[in-house]
């Protein structure tokens, strides 16, 4: 992919009533990039995003959307930017059509009637265009969304939490799309808290109480948290699981169906405490590459405890 | 691919050319279409366009009494002798008449009239006096603006006596046989423009105003605040509408509510009051689409400060209670403490009732409503700045 820049911020900032929930942000993402944007419930995810496409003012931080300023172009950005917002925000007391004949006519698209028809065909929303939005369930509500966010064949889509709520089936054909999308040259950020779609991302961004923690492809940032895990199968691992609990080397132990993952920064002393812990059992222990939700358990865990400790100290 | 046929070069970039333009009568109309939409789906507004016009003209249909003072009156007088001095100086005793304009030709009088400078014009004709030594009973002639009867009423009804109690202490000395029995002066009062009295004739155009200014302001109060509470603003502010877009798209078609309305109001008024019009349909039309215009930006003003419905729903009705009370609509102006009327004169429905009225009652033209018509389109200039300074481009 070519590595021209579309998004290119740098310290973005953001409190709300004294509080910090965007804190010194840098993102940079490159035309044809699927970014994905995680973080728990109110790390600062759609804030950040709303700087990006000029909905927020920051409080600090600066940067460039598609070569354009986002303090002072934040006109021209939304004309190239197709923004999908977590909440569905189109008009439910209009039908689909009607939604993306008003959408069509506020980027002036030309003939209008052919936009809207080919957008409607594309996303499969031809059959129910005289529905009314209002009574859409939540995958085809966000197919509208995203049908709006796309027709005007934005350079660049910020898709926030796109999937919350929507059917396994409906969030793989959501995936596919994007794909396709950004095969033909389309950027796209878009935030999730679904660790399956994390991996679907070229590029991951993790964020937690408004700070970046982590970032890069998802083998970097599972090496980069230099975590080892070790899978015990069989035997009564929630006895396991009681015994391990506090040993030494032992950082996180969780329970995946009849699997037991145990996960550690030092992997000598981590074999060694599960080693002891299974003694007597008949259950089998064996390392395993270490999941990206076990690596954002840790993350955030982290984070609590940095936010605890560093609450108050501020950035100068 | 599926859109790889749409994305001829050029195609995208001539949108993209026309929609950064600073104003885009597609973008406007894309709002209007939208609010049309919404208005028609929503059948409570539908109910308000028909409903409330023809409920309030039914429930205003009786004025309320009141007996206002101190109203300006105009005189023509011949020649000021003692007995025409005793006479107007017996009216401003009354408290009713304050004299306070001179005039010199019965011409002037009436354009004071009919601007409704004064509410009386009082004429003693020349020779009264000598008329009046003679016993040959001469005229005392008082013409009244009626257009709103209630104001008058009081007065008129006393006029006889304050004549009476005036000649009283003047008819000492050679104009002592004067005194008892009939009255010696024949008073004549020409209710002008509304002759019978009738208070619909007052209440009908009123009621123009005050169903206008309610239900305009109230729907387009709530034109952005609905957009926050369902959360749509988000998308609407991330799509390229410029804010004078949003409001002109947000504000036609209320206009084009009211007007509904104005017809309404109108042929009801026609129907079941029989209200006259002697001044020109264009002419009220058009100051009714400024009343329209300045009212429904304002609603729409109240709709970029509040925060939400609620508030915007509490900020009209705030604004809708002095404008009843204090606009010479439920009380004569004239008749108002002035301190309300100072309030009274910066509210856009003052100046849109005495242009109804005196168009349809008293058949004014245009130069005669112009001191009623500048006021309203300033107050509009002032709230189109207003509600473009106060508009948020952001979700801040
Ligand atoms: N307009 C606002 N006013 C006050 N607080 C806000 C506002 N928007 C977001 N917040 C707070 O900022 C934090 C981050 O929110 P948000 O960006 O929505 O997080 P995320 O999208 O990652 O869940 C939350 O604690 C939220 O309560
Ligand atoms: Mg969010």
């Amino acid at each position: 992919m070519n590595g021209e820049p579309v998004i290119a911020v740098e310290g973005l900032t953001k409190s709300f009533k004294g509080k910090v929930v965007v804190d010194h942000v840098d993102l940079s993402v490159k035309r044809g990039e699927i970014v994905g944007f995680l973080g728990p419930n109110g790390s600062g995810k759609t804030t950040t995003i709303r700087m990006i496409c000029g909905l927020l003012k920051p409080d600090s931080g600066s940067g460039e959307v598609l070569g354009y300023d986002i303090l002072t172009q934040s006109d021209l950005i939304k004309l190239e930017v197709g923004y999908m917002t977590q909440r569905f925000s189109f008009y439910e007391d209009l039908t689909i059509r009607e939604n993306l004949d008003f959408v069509a006519r506020l980027y002036a698209l030309e003939p209008r009637r052919d936009y809207v028809d080919r957008t409607l065909a594309r996303l499969g929303l031809t059959n129910r265009q005289n529905q009314l939005a209002g009574s859409l369930s939540g995958g085809w509500k966000q197919r509208l969304a995203l049908a709006a966010c796309v027709m005007h064949e934005p350079k660049l889509l910020l898709l926030d939490e796109p999937t919350a709520g929507v059917d396994p089936k409906a969030r793989r054909e959501f995936w596919d799309e994007i794909h396709e999308l950004a095969a033909e040259g389309l950027t796209v950020l878009v935030s999730t808290h679904y660790m399956d779609e994390a991996e679907r991302c070229h590029r991951i961004v993790y964020i937690a109480y408004g700070k970046v923690i982590a970032r890069g492809t998802v083998p970097e940032v599972i090496a980069g948290s230099g975590l080892h895990t070790i899978v015990v199968r069989g035997g009564d691992t929630a006895a396991i699981a009681r015994r391990l609990k506090g040993r030494d080397g032992i950082d996180q132990i969780a329970p995946f169906g009849n699997d037991l993952h145990v996960v550690g920064l030092d992997p000598n002393r981590l074999e060694r405490s599960v080693r002891d812990a299974i003694a007597g059992s008949d259950a089998v222990a064996e390392p395993d590459a270490t999941s990206l939700e076990d690596v954002f358990i840790r993350l955030m865990s982290q984070s609590t405890d940095n936010f605890a400790n560093g609450a108050g100290a501020g950035h100068g | 691919m599926a859109d790889v046929a749409i994305r001829e070069p050029s195609a995208p970039k001539v949108a993209r050319r026309r929609a950064g333009r600073f104003f885009s009568w597609s973008r406007v109309v894309a709002v209007m279409a939208k609010e049309f939409i919404q208005m028609r789906r929503d059948r409570l507004t539908f109910a308000m366009i028909i409903g409330v016009p023809i409920l309030q003209l039914v429930l205003f249909g009786y004025a309320i009494n009141t007996d206002p003072k101190q109203l300006p009156t105009a005189v023509i007088v011949a020649d000021f002798g003692p007995i025409e001095r005793a006479i107007l100086g017996a009216m401003e005793n009354s408290g009713y008449f304050a004299i306070d304009h001179q005039v010199d030709s019965e011409a002037a009088a009436r354009a004071s009239l009919a601007r409704g400078d004064v509410s009386y014009v009082i004429t003693i004709p020349a020779g009264f006096q000598r008329a009046l030594v003679r016993g040959e009973r001469p005229q005392l002639l008082v013409e009244a603006d009626a257009t709103d009867p209630t104001a008058t009423a009081n007065a008129l009804g006393a006029l006889n006596e304050i004549v009476r109690t005036a000649l009283l202490s003047e008819t000492t000395g050679p104009l002592a046989r004067l005194a008892p029995g009939m009255l010696p002066v024949d008073v004549v009062i020409h209710r002008r423009y509304n002759p019978e009295g009738i208070s619909s004739y007052n209440i009908v155009p009123g009621l123009l105003g005050v169903i206008l200014t309610m239900t305009t302001i109230l729907m387009t109060s709530l034109a952005l605040t609905r957009e926050a509470e369902r959360g749509t603003i988000e998308n609407l502010l991330a799509m390229p509408a410029r804010p004078y877009e949003i409001m002109a798209g947000k504000i036609i078609p209320y206009i084009g509510f009211g007007f509904t309305q104005v017809a309404v109001i109108l042929i009801a008024g026609q129907l079941l009051f029989d209200v006259p019009m002697h001044g020109s349909l264009v002419l009220l039309l058009g100051v009714t689409l400024l009343f329209i215009a300045t009212y429904v930006t304002l609603g729409y003003t109240i709709s970029t400060v509040a925060r939400s419905q609620m508030q915007a729903m509490q900020m009209t009705f705030f604004i809708f209670l002095p404008s009843i009370l204090l606009s010479g609509f439920m009380f004569p102006f004239r008749g108002m403490p002035d301190w309300a009327q100072a309030i009274g004169e910066v509210i856009p429905l003052t100046h849109f009732l005495r242009v109804v009225r005196a168009i349809m009652l008293k058949g004014a033209t245009a130069p005669e409503i112009w001191p009623n018509v500048w006021p309203l389109a300033l107050f509009w200039a002032a709230m189109i700045a207003i509600a473009l300074l106060r508009y948020r481009r952001t979700l801040d």
